[in-house]
């Protein structure tokens, strides 16, 4: 099927708001090429399960698409209507199924060399629909903070190496009490400015006491799924016809019901976390990856305002882990606050890709020590200093 | 699609291999290469093509310039800067315009052709190899063109399904992991070596074809099963499993044409950016082992030329279509730019070129070092090396 044969009944099996998104849109929809169409529907498909920033901004991607001319869309994906696509593409059931269309896509463009193409037709159109629908300006200036290194006893080279020419590098931090300072301080930034999935805390051990209105996630809550899916890979990895690309799908369409979640638990939050384990790499292994991960797909996801993100130990090397007999791994704090460091790193560049991103501000923290690196629009740059502060201190200045 | 802008992409490439080749420049006191220095042509060199040997070091999987020979990623590599970099050639840019998945940017580096075959599946590359050439050419047996590669999926890279070549005319492949888990029958002492690969890391392919065999452990490399066992006990990584072989294999056997596919550090997949470096590290020491072993071992010394190069690069911090380090799958300026060295026979020392090659150039040019035909390559053979 081509996409100018679509009809509003093709998306009889779409979730409810999908279905209705896709049906108000459809004629717009019959406008777009068949190498652009599936990436757009995989976003509509998950409309039910999106949060309230991404809803609007695919919304406002259709309402522009609804109002641009014939002439203007044929500009607009030029680049696209030139990638040539396989007869086996083009009978693929992409509208039921876009992500898997897109995943064969990539491996199509690859092979026909038409990689470098697509991307810039991409990036192109990246650009002329920031132009055209700008992202939302949030409520308040954004808050990133980054706690790394819990349990770890120094490091061999010196911290926050990329992040110190935006900021300014404390070394004599007071750590007492530091961590419940920032979680206070983040409570009372969702107290005061109460936007749903606005305020973050993401832990990759134990969630320590928070505000309730705080949407959290922590590795520790979501063990039992975790081991779920690791089970289920074990289980599947040797059946006949299994490879990678088979067992990418398989985890893919797997269900909240299969991997243990607590019943009554927000649908929109539980496809979150779903996703973090069945499309993260490394997510299932070790917790920093799953805390870098989870922070880079809560901003570019739900845009929050506030984001504190407490990297924990992770475990030694993954071939225990991902053998049967995972609880004998042992723990690597010292690798955990390398990799911390680099992942606060990663969050504040996904911060600052979000609108707003001159008014944001940016805390690191290696826990239970006196190092800090502050960075904000009153912060000089590149600066060391000696001063005595507390982390509550510090967020004020920079906040 | 993606939301974030990706503005200004090309220019933060260019920045980081610029301020590479400056660093390279003032701080090693290496020379700017140029038509008015080449390199030391082979005419001049000592030794005769046809005792000439080649080792090709892939320093992979997948390795940024930010962590190997960016200044800020120089700490990552002490032997290549200390002990290597000064006796090379050393190429700035050589760029990968293929597929950027382990296996087949691999097979392409050895066809001297972008290759599309499934990355994932065990199957041959469908242009020749540099050992076909090699052996085609010269005349020479099996045992002169040897592959030493990480994961069962390498299995097929010794030779092609080209008709001119194909079935026995190509290397012979060894994969030590694979090696390791038949003579340890399972035990679970070496499950640290035995990870077939990174990306993938829940689905290993099953071997077909010419893998070598369990009975040519002793045969060949001349080691029991038992002290292959104990040795393998004394080793934290899969690299350093396949140096022990490779060490082996020039003892035992000496080949002229050399192939040694690292991969530890494709680690990164799991996120974690501590083993990342590891891995980075610990490549750069095995690099240097080979250097050392090439330089103690007669049957090489004097007569060998060493390249080492990663297969491609990773992600770029900048691209949001990415998450940096972990991947390499935007296909962006950084992903396809990564860096040679050449050292040893025939190759002038302390030298940069900042020109562009191309991946596919390698073939070309062992084909011209070595004296062999390599008709069906796309690349050319680098001027600086011939």
């Amino acid at each position: 099927m081509e996409p100018r044969d679509l009809k509003p009944e093709h998306f009889k099996a779409y979730p409810p708001e999908a279905r209705k998104l896709a049906t108000h849109y459809v004629a717009a929809m019959q406008r777009l090429p068949l190498s652009f169409l599936p990436s757009l529907l995989r976003e509509v498909i998950d409309y039910d399960y999106k949060f309230p920033a991404e809803r609007k901004a695919l919304e406002k991607e259709l309402a522009n698409w609804d109002a641009l001319s014939e002439e203007q869309g044929r500009e607009w994906l030029n680049g696209f209507t030139q990638i040539s696509l396989s007869k086996a593409l083009e009978q693929f059931d992409w509208v039921n199924q876009p992500a898997q269309f897109v995943e064969q896509l990539s491996a199509h463009l690859w092979t026909t060399h038409q990689m470098d193409a697509f991307r810039k037709a991409a990036l192109d159109y990246g650009d002329r629909l920031h132009a055209a629908v700008p992202a939302e300006t949030p409520a308040i200036p954004r808050l990133g903070i980054a706690v790394i290194g819990q349990g770890a006893t120094g490091h061999d080279r010196p911290l926050f190496r990329k992040l110190r020419p935006q900021g300014a590098y404390f070394n004599r931090v007071k750590p007492e009490d530091g961590l419940r300072q920032l979680l206070d301080a983040v409570g009372e930034r969702a107290k005061a400015h109460p936007i749903p999935y606005g305020h973050w805390y993401i832990d990759g051990g134990e969630a320590e006491d928070h505000e309730a209105t705080l949407t959290s996630v922590s590795y520790q809550a979501l063990q039992p799924t975790r081991t779920a899916i690791l089970r289920k890979v074990r289980t599947e990895k040797d059946k006949p016809g299994m490879g990678p690309e088979a067992l990418r799908t398989l985890l893919a369409r797997m269900g909240p019901d299969e991997l243990g979640f607590a019943k009554g638990i927000d649908p929109v939050m539980e496809r979150f976390q779903l996703k973090l384990f069945t499309e993260g790499s490394g997510t299932q292994v070790f917790s920093t990856t799953f805390v870098q991960w989870a922070a880079r797909e809560a901003l570019r996801r739900a845009q929050p305002c506030t984001l504190l993100v407490r990297f924990a130990p992770r475990a030694k090397p993954m071939n225990d882990l991902l053998s049967a007999s995972q609880d004998q791994a042992g723990m690597d704090p010292a690798g955990a606050l390398v990799d911390g460091d680099f992942g606060a790193y990663y969050n504040w560049l996904n911060q600052q890709r979000l609108r707003g991103a001159d008014q944001s501000a940016f805390l690191v923290w290696f826990e239970d020590h006196n190092e800090a690196l502050a960075i904000g629009p009153g912060m000089p740059r590149g600066t060391e200093s000696t001063s005595n502060a507390s982390l509550r201190q510090l967020v004020s200045w920079i906040t | 699609m993606t939301s974030y802008s990706h503005s200004g992409l090309l220019e933060v490439s260019q920045r980081v291999a610029r301020s590479r080749r400056d660093f390279l420049r003032t701080a090693v006191g290496m020379a700017l290469g140029s038509a008015l220095l080449p390199s030391r042509p082979l005419a001049l060199s000592g030794t005769t093509r046809s005792k000439r040997k080649v080792i090709v070091i892939t320093f992979g999987g997948g390795a940024r310039d930010q962590e190997t020979f960016a200044p800020e990623g120089q700490e990552n590599i002490p032997h290549l800067m200390r002990e290597l970099l000064p006796r090379s050639t050393f190429f700035t840019q050589v760029v990968n315009r293929g597929i950027l998945g382990h296996y087949v940017a691999t097979a392409s580096l050895a066809t001297g052709v972008y290759e599309t075959i499934n990355n994932f599946a065990s199957l041959p590359p469908e242009h020749p190899t540099v050992f076909e050439y090699f052996r085609k050419d010269l005349r020479r047996p099996p045992s002169d063109a040897w592959v030493v590669a990480p994961s069962n999926g390498f299995n097929r890279i010794g030779e092609s399904n080209n008709r001119s070549y194909g079935p026995g005319a190509g290397a012979r492949v060894i994969l030590p992991k694979h090696l390791l888990a038949a003579a340890s029958k399972g035990r679970p002492d070496y499950e640290h070596l035995l990870r077939d690969n990174y990306e993938t890391p829940y689905y290993a392919p099953a071997l077909q074809g010419g893998e070598f065999e369990l009975r040519q452990l002793e045969d060949i490399l001349k080691l029991s099963v038992d002290d292959f066992r104990g040795h393998a006990r004394t080793l934290s990584s899969p690299d350093e499993l396949s140096v022990y072989i490779v060490r082996q294999l020039m003892r035992q056997v000496s080949p002229s044409l050399l192939w040694i596919t690292m991969h530890d550090i494709d680690v990164a997949h799991a996120g974690a950016y501590s083993l990342y470096i590891e891995g980075i590290q610990r490549t750069d020491r095995l690099c240097a082992e080979v250097w050392n072993a090439i330089q103690k071992d007669p049957e090489f010394t004097g007569k060998t030329t060493l390249f080492i190069l990663p297969d491609f690069g990773r992600d770029s911090d900048e691209d949001a279509g990415g998450n940096g380090f972990q991947h390499h799958r935007t296909g962006d300026a950084l992903s396809r730019t990564t860096w040679m060295l050449a050292l040893g026979e025939g190759v002038r020392e302390g030298v940069v070129y900042d020109r562009p090659i191309d991946s596919t150039d390698l073939v070309p040019t062992l084909g011209s070092m070595l004296d062999f035909s390599t008709s069906l390559a796309q690349g050319k053979p680098i001027r600086e090396l011939v």
